[in-house]
């Protein structure tokens, strides 16, 4: 039934290309030796010898068929080099490939475009095998002189690509030569201990097609939304077919994918992935509910608990997963700020320094109550920053004390703070204890959180006041303006490893919340979990490393810089016909296996 | 005057609601920012009269609410019916302050703790409806009320001026009132709104909620009292008054606002639920008075979320006493036009 639907899509698509994309696809005719674009809905092309495919374990399906998603934003860009945004991420996830990979669900690395690779003993040199007889989706080869030229873009300080960073070891960028043509070396200044992680999500481009537009340094312009299918190519499972503006991207399949079932039928299995954009979450809810979404992600304990109502019946499958890496935290504004604050915020400051305070707010809050009114009881209570959904880096030792007000009365006292006739707490100086907390108006959870929150505080006596702000607004006043006196907000990290978090707790990181402006030095504490995060990143020894990313737990629990509070469940759903379906905790949580996805009996009069 | 039986019962009736919410320290079992974090989203209370073992009792009594066994789902509740609490009037609960003189700690009823009496269930931090509904009646109610007030006292001035003095003046206020008339009021309401500070305290927020509110309905009464002025002026006993040296001020207080009276009672009567509902909106956009503190806009915001609209009924009862205020009212509205017509003809 669909497939013939979208043959006459993919018709009328081939019918369009105008002139100059005929002289386009000829001339890859030469280079790709007479393979023209292949229609996606001609099916996956067979495979062929001296073709190094990945065999996947997964369950072999059925060929065919569509899967529809939802997005909650556009996607900004399909430009793997630039985006940063969680929508474009997950298009350009499907549309691209890396060399050494994350497997969402087993947390460990496996080979992706490299086949195999070998370390030196000091742990510095890196030598990667590149799977041979690749084809991008346009059916060009792939070699090591597409990775030398990912690479080089992505190193490119002008290009200000997002993996810059973590690409940069003891202070010095990757170095990246070719070996021959399968082979490709790269040197890291100082040995890494997360450095094959590095290369998860570093996706390899076609230099062919971005070549010229790096050397008229116009990169972070090319594969926009506006551009043409035709001019866009990658090594992931699928392709883009059509972008509709304010309704929905559609990817069709890669014909020339490097991976293969265990039948050695070449995937994906999908003919087509369709992305809608749906403004709310309770919006695409709605939608998976009546069936018109296959997958959903992201979804809020509430709205898990309205869906598992029916899931019987309407054929899906909710699926409770337990803490994600997402953690949740209150934090005060401890930056240095210049002489034009007020007074006010002068000595509301020395209270936010004070350890005593900080631990005293810390005991005083409910977390259990969080999670229960919150979350409904999808949410782990937190102490610091790794979630028990973390299972190498948990630290166990961590104290969790349970809520209580009487140890936090207690610290107030010892840091000499007081209570008024009224009950109301004030300072050694006699100001009354009162500060604004502001919260993300768009996320319904940290609103509430801050609400209870404000109800645990007022047990003390201290006035909170919450303030709801749009999202950018916030930011703003976190990154820029450092205009506010306490913060609900929520980092979700990208991989299990501590690595991705040195941003967070190195003095000079860029999301050091807490403490983005610095004009004196760094406490002992600060100090040391900088130091501490220097020193695991270059420890090879897991064990060691534990050591010291357990010791980072300890400080970051003790000191409280963030006041961390819960961890919500990772929660999704699909359709129950979907096979090899095995959602993860780490994001992308649903279609990170998308090549093996499939739906298992055919979706008859299905029309989309 | 007006003897009219269905006025008396509908004036009682509404004021009798605002007298309520007036008190509803006293009427109110709990605090509105009490939250018992154990029954969030419980439904409303049930009054039992007749316990399991059949025996009839006079006094009505409520058990505790535990999460029902198995289920995960916030608000599936069952009554656990070991101990009975029967309802008691005029108890003693949490102290309060009425206008800052009135101290006291009665209240209407209640029932021992730790049992709750939570007539119209708890919302989602596990804090009284009812209570909160009282409570957020003297915000929602209120501002209406006194939104009201201060349209009609600037229309009564504006209006009074411009139908009275004619020429420029009246130009000068008439095209301001069809300046404020074309403007959509809701877009004015938020531009208004956005130039004050982000947080401002609850009081200070319920008197912007009026002011902004009030300042921004002027016109239409402004426009209907010079319309009925600028035919009162022309009667004859003003013209005869005025040839006896009768002031402006005299005038205008003695034989021409008279004229406007009964225009005036029926536009309050209009304009209150107008207002109420123009708080309501602002509140239930986030641009009203700010948590813990509730009004009906901002107890009716919680509807917003999905799970909310299709998972708990009592969320709605704001909406229930929206409703019946707003009809009381523009019955009120349709009997005082009549007695108006009555007494002018």
């Amino acid at each position: 039934m669909y497939a013939s639907e979208s043959r006459k899509a993919s018709e009328t698509k081939s019918d369009r290309p105008n002139f100059k994309t005929a002289i386009a696809i000829a001339m890859f005719a030469i280079i790709a030796a007479g393979l023209p674009r292949v229609s996606a809905a001609q099916g996956p092309q067979p495979l062929h010898a001296g073709e190094e495919v990945l065999v996947t374990s997964g369950e072999p399906g059925r060929f065919g068929g569509k899967l529809v998603a939802s997005l909650r934003s556009e996607p900004k860009t399909l430009n793997p080099i630039t985006a940063t945004d969680i929508s474009s991420l997950q298009v350009i996830g499907l549309m691209a490939a890396d060399l050494i990979h994350i497997n969402r669900y087993t947390q460990r690395t496996e080979p992706a475009l490299a086949k195999s690779w070998k370390v030196s003993r000091d742990g510095k040199i890196y030598t990667l095998q590149l799977r041979r007889g690749l084809r991008f989706s346009d059916g060009s080869p792939f070699n090591a002189d597409d990775v030398l030229f990912s690479f080089q873009v992505f190193l490119d300080p002008k290009v200000h690509s997002a993996q810059l960073d973590l690409l940069t070891v003891g202070g010095k960028p990757i170095t990246v030569r070719k070996i021959d043509d399968y082979q490709v070396r790269f040197d890291l200044a100082e040995a890494d201990a997360a450095a094959e992680r590095l290369f998860d999500s570093v996706a390899v481009v076609p230099r062919h097609f971005l070549q010229g537009s790096y050397q008229n340094g116009k990169i972070a312009e090319t594969w926009g939304l506006a551009t043409s299918p035709q001019q866009i190519a990658g090594l992931g499972p699928f392709r883009i077919q059509e972008y509709v503006p304010g309704q929905r991207i559609t990817l069709e399949r890669n014909p020339y994918y490097w991976k293969a079932d265990r039948q050695y039928r070449r995937l994906p299995y999908f003919d087509e992935i369709t992305f809608l954009f749906v403004p709310s979450e309770d919006a695409e809810v709605i939608r998976f509910q009546a069936g018109d979404v296959d997958v959903i992600s992201r979804l809020s304990a509430e709205n898990f608990s309205a869906l598992n109502n029916y899931q019987r019946a309407r054929g899906y499958n909710l699926f409770d997963l337990g803490p994600g890496l997402q953690y949740e935290f209150l934090f005060f504004n401890l930056n240095d700020i210049p002489s034009k604050q007020t007074e006010e915020m002068a000595h509301k400051q020395e209270w936010f320094r004070q350890v005593n305070f900080r631990q005293a707010i810390s005991a005083a809050i409910d977390r259990e109550g969080i999670v229960r009114l919150v979350y409904q009881g999808r949410a782990a209570p937190l102490w610091d920053q790794v979630t028990p959904g973390n299972k190498l880096w948990f630290n166990s030792a961590v104290p969790r004390p349970p809520r209580s007000l009487e140890k936090a009365r207690e610290l107030l006292r010892r840091a000499g703070f007081s209570w008024k006739s009224d009950g109301a707490l004030a300072d050694s100086r006699g100001h009354t204890v009162e500060f604004t907390i502001v919260a993300g108006a768009g996320n319904a959870q940290r609103a509430k959180i801050a609400t209870i929150i404000q109800d645990d505080l007022s047990q003390l006596g201290m006035r909170v006041q919450i303030v709801p702000l749009e999202f950018g607004a916030l930011m703003n006043r976190a990154f820029e303006t450092y205009d506010y006196e306490a913060c609900v907000l929520g980092l979700l990290g990208s991989d299990a490893d501590p690595n991705p978090e040195r941003n967070v707790w190195l003095l000079d990181g860029g999301m050091h919340l807490w403490k983005l402006h610095r004009t004196t030095p760094p406490t002992p504490w600060e100090a040391e979990i900088d130091r501490l995060m220097r020193q695991q990143l270059t420890t090879l020894n897991y064990e060691a490393r534990k050591r010291l990313y357990d010791r980072v737990q300890q400080l970051v629990a003790e000191n409280l810089p963030l006041i961390c509070l819960v961890s919500p469940h990772v929660l999704v759903g699909a359709k129950t016909s979907l096979g090899n379906f095995r959602p993860a905790k780490l994001n992308d949580y649903t279609l990170w296996n998308a090549e093996e996805l499939f739906f298992r009996q055919e979706e008859s009069g299905k029309t989309r | 005057m007006i003897r009219d039986r269905k006025l008396w019962l509908i004036l009682a009736v509404l004021v009798s609601a605002h007298l309520m919410v007036l008190l509803a320290h006293f009427f109110a079992p709990y605090d509105f920012a009490s939250q018992e974090r154990a029954i969030p989203f419980a439904p409303p209370s049930r009054l039992h009269f007749v316990d399991p073992q059949g025996h009839f009792h006079m006094r009505p009594f409520v058990y505790l609410w535990e999460p029902r066994p198995g289920t995960e789902t916030l608000g599936a509740y069952v009554e656990d019916h070991s101990q009975a609490f029967p309802l008691r009037f005029f108890v003693r609960g949490v102290r309060y302050k009425i206008a800052g003189i009135f101290d006291s700690s009665w209240h209407l009823f209640g029932v021992e703790e730790p049992a709750r009496i939570y007539l119209a269930g708890s919302d989602d931090y596990g804090r009284d409806q009812f209570s909160r509904l009282l409570y957020g009646g003297q915000i929602s109610l209120f501002s209406g009320l006194m939104a009201a007030g201060v349209s009609l006292a600037l229309g009564l001035v504006l209006g009074a001026f411009a139908g009275f003095y004619g020429g420029l003046v009246d130009d000068v206020v008439m095209r301001c009132a069809e300046l404020f008339l074309a403007l959509p009021w809701l877009y004015l309401l938020f531009a208004v709104r956005a130039f004050l500070p982000l947080h401002i305290p609850p009081t200070q927020a319920f008197l912007m909620l009026v002011l902004v509110i009030g300042m921004v309905g002027w016109a239409r009464p402004a426009r209907l009292i010079r319309g009925v002025l600028l035919s009162a002026k022309e009667r004859n006993y003003v013209l005869a008054a005025r040839g006896f040296g009768a002031s402006d001020f005299y005038l205008l207080r003695r034989h021409v606002l008279p004229e406007a009276y009964g225009l005036l009672l029926t536009q309050a009567a209009l304009l209150a639920p107008q207002y109420i509902l123009a708080e309501v909106t602002l509140s239930f956009l986030g641009l009203g008075v700010g948590e813990p503190v509730p009004s009906w806009g901002n107890m009716l915001a919680s509807l917003q979320k999905y799970y909310v609209l299709t998972s708990y009924w009592w969320m709605f009862v704001p909406g229930l006493a929206l409703v019946s205020v707003f009809l009381l009212y523009y019955q009120l509205c349709k009997v005082l036009q009549e007695q108006v017509k009555l007494v002018r003809f």
